[in-house]
């Protein structure tokens, strides 16, 4: 388990804009009638991504008087899972897979370059454009190491071409996801091996 | 090696179209409707035939598990649950399946929904998988969209809904009956068993959860039929796998392979071989971070099945291989696994939150060699406290990467521990 607390300073209030609103109920519709508690993580997400990356605790109340749940049962939800931060993050919110896979092949060295360009974990940069976690395996295991900045996975790092997207990122650069070698996927790198016959 | 042709995945790696045109053309919702008409019992025996083990990890027969949900329908719904929370380490397979292959998963939804009589599936999608959940949820629009699914779902007179429903970066919701819970609105913590989830699963009704490629598979093997599925691998462990191959290779990648294929075969023909050479190989884990590794003796001859990784104290798992070379720090490497399940315990048994945590505390210093040697049995003799002792298999899934470094790498430990401040100390 890892400890998650609420942050100390909080805005004074949250409500989802009209469009979030009517995004929420088409998610709700998808629970039978009576279980609508289901779409908790979908709203909590999406109070997240309007409150510009992590979840005040008025978001929680708001969600749940929505979903009819006492505030305890969201509270509880919004703790227990780790992509709810709870704590403010940079504009683009670097999460780095530190997890064996990632390790055995440098994800150190990534760790190095996150505290040289942004600083210790959970530090945001004066400009508020980064920051960054280590979180556990993010599932993109053969394409490692790999981290997650915001919705996007970039694969098949190196230290520099990391450093690259980081600054690329910070400069208001467009910055190609995926792969950061010749890769499309998870295909072997110099040549495929099966499935050959129609490339 | 296995010939394209019986290959169900073709468009694994996404050289083609995901949208439903480039499915068609590959075979995907041919004839689903004539499958249908064949019947429950008919689908379910297809898939008994195959011999089709689940490919989450834990291997159960899948048409075994379909026959458990109820012939008849007491009033409650049956829902059918596909578990896309694809988060144990190595393993990186139902992503390739959602974003390029979505189709086959819908498909073999809609035939594993109808033999279990259920209207109505859920597919729980790993949180972080922003971009495999859109693409999935496109698929199911289009599936919408061409009458695939819904009522009369692909014309077969079953009416049939699926709904892309997503977590919030809990490992644990990969275990079915956290999911369940998750997917009710709750904490994801494990329920006890019995009731088993064919009898009260999600919202209190029958409920067969799966993993993606169990799924994804069965519309194939009911189209060349449980016998062709059946003649691939051997006995009790049959048909192809998706094989992820990360760590200390040339060319990581996944492929579909033959089960049984031999370890050494699959890294050298697929991932361009262990880096250095064979023979710089130190240990490999077979089977995704939970199952116990393999030294290089054993990885010399061992087959890649259920059965024969069982064989040598270790497990098939998802079929994440994960490759260590000699230039590996075992004991840090097994340590940080370890932190992994510190980190993914639900906090629910005693045993798993208190011992995980331990666990990773004294194997990273013995990684720096700052432990007695007398804890090396204190540590073995505490994976053994948490084995069986706890709800779910988390604390069974911390528990054997220990057992494996002890069984295998003892006078490594020991090695670091004679060298280090400790010792140096009291001499």
């Amino acid at each position: 388990m890892s400890v998650r607390r609420l942050n100390e300073e909080q805005p004074a209030e949250f409500a989802f804009t009209p469009e979030n609103i009517d995004w929420a109920e088409g998610q709700i519709a998808k629970y039978p009638e009576g279980r609508q508690a289901s779409a908790i993580i979908p709203l909590l997400w999406q109070a997240q991504k309007q409150a510009g990356g992590w979840l005040p605790e008025p978001a929680i109340r708001h969600v749940a008087d929505m979903l009819d749940m006492p505030y305890i049962r969201a509270l509880e939800v919004a703790t227990f899972y780790t992509m709810f931060n709870l704590s403010p993050v940079g504009e683009h919110f670097v999460q780095l897979c530190g997890t064996t896979p990632c390790w055995l092949r440098g994800a150190d060295d990534l760790k190095d370059v996150c505290r040289k360009l942004i600083g210790e974990q959970g530090e945001i940069t004066e400009d508020g454009k980064l920051s960054w976690l280590e979180v556990e395996c993010l599932g993109a295991c053969v394409n490692a190491p790999m981290v997650q900045i915001n919705d996007d996975f970039y694969e098949d790092l190196t230290a520099n071409s990391f450093e690259q997207i980081l600054s690329d990122l910070r400069a208001g650069k467009e910055v190609a996801t995926g792969p950061q070698n010749s890769r499309r996927a998870s295909e072997p790198e110099g040549g495929l091996t099966v499935l050959k016959g129609d490339k | 090696m296995l010939r394209d042709e019986d290959r169900i995945f073709k468009n694994i790696y996404g050289f083609e179209g995901a949208d439903i045109a480039s499915a068609k053309a590959r075979g995907d919702w041919d004839g689903t409707a004539e499958l249908i008409k064949k019947g429950r019992d008919w689908v379910i025996d297809e898939v008994k035939a195959s011999g089709l083990r689940g490919r989450g990890g834990a291997g159960f027969p899948t048409g075994l598990k379909w026959s458990f949900m109820p012939k008849e329908n007491d009033g409650r719904p049956h829902y059918l649950v596909v578990n896309a929370d694809e988060s144990e380490p190595g393993t990186c397979k139902d992503r390739d399946i959602m974003r390029h292959e979505p189709h086959k998963l819908l498909e073999g939804c809609v035939l594993a929904g109808f033999a279990m009589g259920a209207h109505a599936c859920y597919v729980y999608v790993r949180g972080e998988f922003i971009r495999e959940r859109e693409a999935l949820q496109r698929a199911v629009d289009e599936a919408y969209e061409a009458g695939l699914l819904g009522k009369n779902a692909a014309g077969s007179g079953w009416d049939y809904d699926i709904y892309v429903h997503h977590g919030a970066g809990a490992y644990i919701c990969g275990e079915e009956t956290a999911l369940i819970e998750s997917l009710e609105g709750k904490k994801g913590q494990p329920r006890l068993k019995p009731p088993f989830p064919a009898n009260m699963g999600l919202y209190g009704c029958p409920t067969t959860v799966n993993n993606v490629e169990s799924i994804a598979v069965a519309p194939t093997i009911c189209r060349r039929g449980g016998s062709w599925f059946a003649g691939l691998g051997r006995e009790g462990n049959t048909g192809t796998k998706l094989f992820c191959i990360s760590g200390h290779v040339n060319n990581p990648c996944n492929v579909e392979e033959e089960m049984g294929i031999p370890l050494k075969e699959l890294l050298e023909k697929h991932a361009g071989g262990v880096r250095g050479g064979w023979d710089n190989l130190l240990a490999v884990i077979p089977g995704g971070s939970s199952v116990p590794l393999l030294p290089k003796d054993i990885c010399d001859t061992v087959l890649m099945d259920f059965d024969s990784l069982k064989e040598v104290q270790s497990g098939l798992g998802t079929a994440a291989v994960i490759v260590m070379d000699k230039s590996t720090d075992i004991i840090k490497a097994i340590a940080r696994i370890s932190h992994f399940y510190k980190h993914e315990s639900c906090g629910q048994c005693t045993p798993c939150r208190e011992g995980t945590g331990w666990m990773w505390r004294v194997l990273e210093r013995m990684a720096a060699g700052r432990a007695q040697p007398k804890e090396i049995d204190m540590l073995l003799q505490v994976t053994k406290q948490i084995e069986g002792h706890t709800i779910c298999a988390l604390g069974d899934a911390a528990a054997w990467p220990v057992q494996g470094l002890i069984r295998h790498f003892r006078p490594v430990i020991e090695e670091r521990l004679a060298n280090g401040p400790l010792q140096e100390a009291a001499e």
